[in-house]
C-alpha cells in the first residue's frame, strides 16, 4: 500500500516546478480506528498547484486535509510550511491557510452578511472596511444578505462560507468538498477562482468526486489514496 | 474587484470584543440559551419551600445552601451550550485555524456564557433569598459570593466542556468531571453566607474564592485552548 501512495507522488513530482514550495509533508502515517489510513505519504505543493486528493469513501481524504491543515495530529510524520515546521510558526502558517472543512462553519442565528463579516475579521481583516455585500453578490446571494442562514438553505450555506476565498490573502487553500451542493454555474466560477489563485502564486488543495472541468489533466496533480483493509499490527 | 489587504496585527481587545459580540448576538436570537438555566434555578428555588414547609426558621437556615446549589447546577445545565454548536457547525475549527490566540478567543467565549447565564442569576438571587427568609445580614454575602463564584464556574466548566465537547454523549462525563472542581467553590461560597448571618467578617471565606476565580480567569483558557485542540484532533 505504501508503494502506491510513494508511487503516485513520484508521477506527480515529474512536472517539475520552479517555484517554491509552499507546504511539504515528509512520511505521513494516519491511524484511525486501527485501520491504517495512509502510510509513509510524501508531498510537497508548490507554488501554482492544484492538487486533488482521490480516493474511495473512507480512504482518509478528509484525514488527510485535517492533517495538513494542522487540526488533527498525523500518527508520525512532519508538515512544514516554507520549510518550517507549522507548529513553530502556527501565527504565519494560519494568516497563509485557508480552509474549508465539510462542516461550513455558518452560525444559522446570524445573518449572511455577519456569518461573512465575523469570519473575514476573525482571520486578520479586523477594522478593514470590506464591502461584504459585494462579496455575497459573487457568490450569488445578492438580496440575501439580511436573512439569517437558518433560513437559508445547504447550498447557500456552503456559498456563505466559499465568499470567504474572494477575499482571502491566504496562499494555502484547502478545502474538503468544496462543490458539495453548488449548482454547475457555481462550480464553474469556483474553478474560474482557482485559476486566478494559482496564477497569483497561490495553491490549492481540494477533495471532489466530481472532476474540474476547465482544468486539463496535466494540470491537476493528483494524490490517489486506496483504501486498503489493513488492519494496524498485523 | 481588488481585494483590501488584511490588517494582520488585530489587538488582543479586538479580538475579543469580536467574538463576545457575535456570541451575545446568537444567544440574544436565540433566547432558549438565557431562559433555560435562569427558569431552571427559579423553578428549584421556588419548590424548596413547597416541600419543605413555610417556617421561616428552617428555610433561613438552608437558604445559602438551597440558592448555591441551584446556581451550580444551572451552570452546569447551560456549560453543554458554551461549545457544543460550534463544534458541530464546524466554526470552532474555523476559530482554531485562524491567526489569532486560542486563549483569547476562548476568554471571550466563557465570558459571553457568564454574562448569559451567571449575571441572570445574580440578578434574580435577592429576590429568591426573599422567598427563603435569608437572614438579612447576609445579603451582601450571597451577591458577593455569587459575583466570584459564578465566574468560576463558567471557567472550570468550560475546561471540562472542551475536554467532552468530540464525544458524541459527554453529559455524564462532563458531570462527574466538573462537579468535584464546583465542590470548594460550594463549600466556601456557602460558609460565607453563613457566617454573614451571624455577624461574622466572612472576608477569609470570600479571599479564597476571589483567588479561585482569579486562578482560573488566568489559568482556565490556556487549559481550554489545549482541550479544544485534543477534542478536534
Amino acid at each position: 500500500m505504501s508503494a502506491t501512495n510513494s508511487d503516485s507522488t513520484t508521477i506527480n513530482s515529474q512536472k517539475v516546478n520552479k517555484q517554491a514550495t509552499l507546504l511539504s509533508a515528509t512520511n505521513l502515517t494516519c491511524i484511525r480506528e486501527e485501520r491504517l489510513l495512509f502510510d509513509q505519504l510524501n508531498i510537497e505543493i508548490n507554488a501554482g498547484d492544484i492538487v486533488q486528493v482521490e480516493g474511495p469513501n473512507g480512504s482518509g481524504k478528509t484525514s488527510l486535509l485535517r492533517i495538513l491543515s494542522g487540526l488533527s495530529q498525523p500518527f508520525e510524520g512532519d508538515i512544514s510550511f516554507n520549510k518550517l515546521s507549522i507548529d513553530s510558526c502556527r501565527e504565519e502558517f494560519h494568516q497563509n491557510l485557508l480552509y474549508l472543512g465539510h462542516l461550513p462553519g455558518v452560525k444559522g442565528e446570524m445573518s449572511a452578511q455577519e456569518n461573512l463579516s465575523f469570519n473575514l475579521a476573525l482571520h486578520g481583516f479586523g477594522k478593514t472596511v470590506i464591502n461584504t455585500d459585494a462579496t455575497l453578490a459573487q457568490v450569488n446571494l445578492t438580496g440575501f444578505e439580511d436573512s439569517l442562514a437558518a433560513h437559508l438553505s445547504a447550498g447557500q450555506h456552503r456559498r456563505i462560507s466559499l465568499a470567504r476565498l474572494y477575499q482571502s490573502h491566504a496562499r494555502i487553500w484547502i478545502l474538503d468538498e468544496p462543490f458539495t451542493a453548488i449548482d454547475k454555474q457555481g462550480v464553474h466560477d469556483l474553478e474560474q477562482l482557482f485559476k486566478t489563485h494559482i496564477a497569483q502564486g497561490g495553491c490549492v488543495i481540494l477533495t471532489t468526486h466530481q472532476d474540474l472541468l476547465t482544468f486539463t489533466p496535466s494540470q491537476v496533480k493528483k494524490i490517489t489514496l486506496d483504501y486498503a483493509f489493513d488492519s494496524y499490527g498485523e | 474587484m481588488t481585494k483590501p489587504m488584511p490588517t494582520t496585527n488585530l489587538s488582543y481587545r479586538s479580538v475579543f470584543a469580536l467574538v463576545l459580540k457575535r456570541d451575545l448576538t446568537i444567544a440574544l436570537r436565540h433566547k432558549d440559551d438565557i431562559i433555560n438555566p435562569l427558569l431552571f434555578f427559579i423553578i428549584v428555588v421556588t419548590l424548596f419551600p413547597l416541600g419543605i414547609g413555610p417556617e421561616a426558621q428552617t428555610l433561613s437556615r438552608i437558604a445559602p445552601g438551597i440558592i448555591w446549589v441551584a446556581a451550580l447546577l444551572a451552570t452546569l445545565l447551560s456549560l453543554d451550550r458554551l461549545f457544543k454548536s460550534d463544534h458541530s457547525d464546524g466554526s470552532l475549527e474555523q476559530m482554531l485555524l485562524s491567526p489569532q490566540p486560542v486563549f483569547i478567543l476562548v476568554l471571550a467565549k466563557i465570558v459571553a456564557h457568564w454574562l448569559i447565564t451567571g449575571l441572570p442569576l445574580i440578578l434574580i438571587a435577592p429576590l429568591l433569598a426573599v422567598l427563603l427568609h435569608l437572614n438579612e445580614q447576609s445579603y451582601g454575602a450571597l451577591l458577593l459570593t455569587l459575583l466570584l463564584g459564578t465566574p468560576v464556574l463558567s471557567l472550570l466548566g468550560a475546561i471540562g466542556v472542551a475536554l467532552t465537547v468530540g464525544i458524541k454523549k459527554g453529559g455524564v462525563l462532563l458531570s462527574l468531571l466538573v462537579l468535584p472542581l464546583y465542590i470548594p467553590v460550594l463549600i466556601f461560597a456557602t460558609s460565607a453566607i453563613d457566617t454573614a448571618a451571624l455577624g461574622l467578617p466572612y472576608s477569609g471565606q470570600l479571599a479564597i474564592i476571589a483567588a479561585l476565580f482569579f486562578g482560573s480567569l488566568t489559568l482556565a483558557p490556556f487549559a481550554v485552548g489545549a482541550a479544544l485542540k485534543v477534542s478536534t484532533n
